[in-house]
């Protein structure tokens, strides 16, 4: 329980710090984007003082007013879940741009991390078993494309599959023409269709670092007593190296699943502008590109919850699954 | 000398003579010329780019611009994460309560976005800038690793009896336990360059690199506007994305051949080995009659 708490305590001072952070970063820049912002708004349409008040709460206004109450108003803001309006996609408010983009970026990038890493674990598990064997000469390919910038080899991929042999999609998420989106089956199979290419591009990226870590974590635990002793009382190989080896090797993997996860959100900012992908990466770019600080803090501000928040479950099932980690405080 | 740390050294150090020396011997790699997108020949050995500068020349450039960010990135990551890894880990008590956390919070928050943002409140970025907003992002990962194995090594018998001995804090921590975090220092340092040039190069791929220098993203950066794909002028985005895969491919193996030297059972067959121990049919019988 007291380890719990623990836990819980850092996630709230590690939310303290993001949302810091989120406010500090607009009012140290030089510059004065509330001007920039509502100026450029201006120009689209009529700026009712509520959003200009909005706008000062959120990015900083240079009234004479104190910092610990902007602070305050800026942190009663998001209590309430108001982020603002963006300015790209004028009138929207920010959270609604933002619950169109989450879904496509966590189904793309979430479930090719989740496919990269099971696929990685078990190759490594395998090449560290049987040293020497086909999947162990695996991994050396797999590490070089580690090192190939993952938007280099995304862009040869889209040249080679989209262009030279058109087997994917040039970008997109789904077909625009053909299907309406919603449930319906033309539309999920056009998705899957459209997902295709960007995940791979994943998987083929960061599967090294899965195989490659878990491999020598197998060698470092094959060579620990207990599996001798596994050895010694002739146990199946097949168990002793899921059952003994596996189980103890993969902790270190885990805990890097969820440092990695931080690395999905920043992936996808990459992965979506190379494959125009509709997910909140290409959002972030949008706004970066037209000034939208608002729209700008509010990703920032979902992309670091939604990492806190896998960060914080990893971390419980970690505590269920190695109990040494309940104990030792 | 390991075949992995020869073949990483013998990629690496070229790369690197390339960027200290190349940029000396090559034209202004901004002058324009009217032989637009021209393929590599005798004029210019990498061709040139859609406004005829020569692409061998921004390459050199490039390769330079590259490096320096490497090397700023590598420097500020090893004196943050030893300071924050390793005096915290040695020092115990509240500090090491503090400084963990802080390693802890900055593990959590995404580095790439936060980068993102500060670059886009930044007209005007330099390449030092791009440098230090690309370290303090990153230098949380190697702090962790050198913070876990101060612990283990403080509470060593060797660093006890020194202690004893009367040692002063500063000394042991100096002389005692730092050689010892010598080999992962390094590896934390490799690491830390092949990130800091990849997330530079991805940054400039997003156009939020430094402005008005030439490195291997901003080369990418250009030929992907300058539609060099559609337009089948492989030597002007192939060259900077190679240099990029070579120089990243060699320094993990530089890396590999230095975590074999921290970790020897990385390197000895210990599993092959024991199989060796088993005694094959011929040699039990043999014992076998031996006894009889």
């Amino acid at each position: 329980m007291r380890h719990l708490l623990r836990k819980l305590g850092f996630y709230v001072v590690a939310l303290w710090a993001a949302l810091t952070v989120n406010f500090a970063i607009p009012r140290m820049m030089p510059g004065d984007p509330v001007e920039i912002m509502l100026s450029k708004m201006g120009q689209k349409g009529p700026v009712t003082a509520e959003t200009r008040r909005a706008i000062e709460a959120l990015l900083g206004a240079d009234s004479s007013r104190p910092l610990w109450s902007q602070y305050a108003d800026y942190l009663t803001g998001l209590a309430r879940g108001d982020l603002g309006v963006s300015l790209v996609f004028f009138p929207a408010p920010v959270t609604s741009i933002i619950g169109q983009t989450l879904p496509w970026t966590i189904g793309l990038i979430g479930l090719a991390t989740v496919i990269s890493f099971v696929t990685g674990v078990g190759l490594g598990t395998l090449a560290g078993w049987k040293r020497g064997s086909w999947t162990d000469n695996l991994i050396p390919v797999t590490t070089m494309f580690q090192s190939v910038p993952y938007f280099w080899l995304a862009l040869i991929l889209l040249f080679v599959f989209g262009s030279i042999w058109p087997v994917f999609p040039l970008n997109g998420g789904y077909d625009v023409y053909g299907v309406t989106p919603g449930w319906n089956g033309p539309f999920l199979g056009s998705v899957l269709y459209y997902g295709t290419l960007p995940a791979l591009t994943i998987i083929i990226s960061s599967i090294g670092g899965w195989m490659l870590g878990m491999r020598n974590m197998m060698v470092s635990t094959l060579s620990e007593d207990y599996m001798l002793t596994a050895e010694a009382k002739g146990l199946r190989p097949g168990r002793i190296m899921r059952r003994y080896a596996a189980r103890n090797a993969i902790l270190p993997s885990i805990s890097g699943f969820a440092i990695s996860l931080g690395f999905v959100v920043a992936g996808s900012i990459v992965t979506e502008a190379v494959f125009s992908y509709p997910g909140i990466g290409s959002a972030l770019l949008q706004a970066v590109g037209g000034n939208d600080y608002a729209l700008m803090q509010g990703i920032f501000l979902i992309i670091t919850l939604s990492v806190l928040g896998a960060n914080l479950l990893v971390d419980l099932l970690y505590s269920v699954i190695d109990p040494r980690t309940r104990t030792t405080s | 000398m390991t075949g992995k740390l020869t073949a990483g050294l013998a990629i690496a150090v070229p790369i690197v003579l390339f960027g200290l020396l190349g940029p000396l011997l090559v034209q202004d790699p901004s002058r324009v010329d009217d032989i637009g997108l021209s393929a590599p020949g005798a004029g210019h050995l990498l061709g040139t780019t859609q406004t005829g500068q020569d692409v061998f020349a921004q390459l050199a450039y490039s390769t330079r611009g590259s490096l320096i960010v490497g090397a700023v990135v590598g420097v500020l990551t090893l004196l943050l994460s030893g300071f924050f890894g390793i005096v915290g880990a040695y020092a115990g008590g509240w500090l090491d309560e503090t400084f963990s956390l802080v390693i802890n919070v900055m593990l959590v928050i995404p580095g790439l976005p936060v980068v993102i943002v500060i670059s886009a409140y930044m007209p005007d970025r330099s390449l030092l800038l791009v440098s230090v907003v690309l370290a303090i992002t990153s230098w949380a990962g190697s702090a962790r690793v050198l913070r876990g194995s101060t612990l283990s090594l403080r509470s060593r018998d060797y660093v006890l009896a020194s202690r004893v001995a009367g040692e002063k804090r500063w000394r042991i921590l100096l002389v005692e336990i730092l050689p010892n975090l010598v080999p992962l220092l390094a590896s934390q340092v490799v690491f830390a360059v092949i990130f800091a040039i990849l997330g530079e190069a991805g940054l400039s791929y997003l156009g939020l690199g430094a402005s008005g220098t030439f490195t291997w993203g901003t080369m990418l950066y250009y030929a992907q506007n300058g539609l060099a794909l559609r337009l089948g002028a492989w030597w002007w985005f192939v060259p900077p994305g190679l240099l990029l895969a070579l120089f990243g491919a060699a320094l993990a193996l530089i890396n590999f051949s230095i975590d074999e030297i921290i970790n020897p059972r990385l390197r000895s067959q210990t599993r092959a080995a024991r199989r060796g121990w088993r005694m094959s049919r011929e040699q039990l019988r043999k014992a076998k009659e031996a006894t009889l």
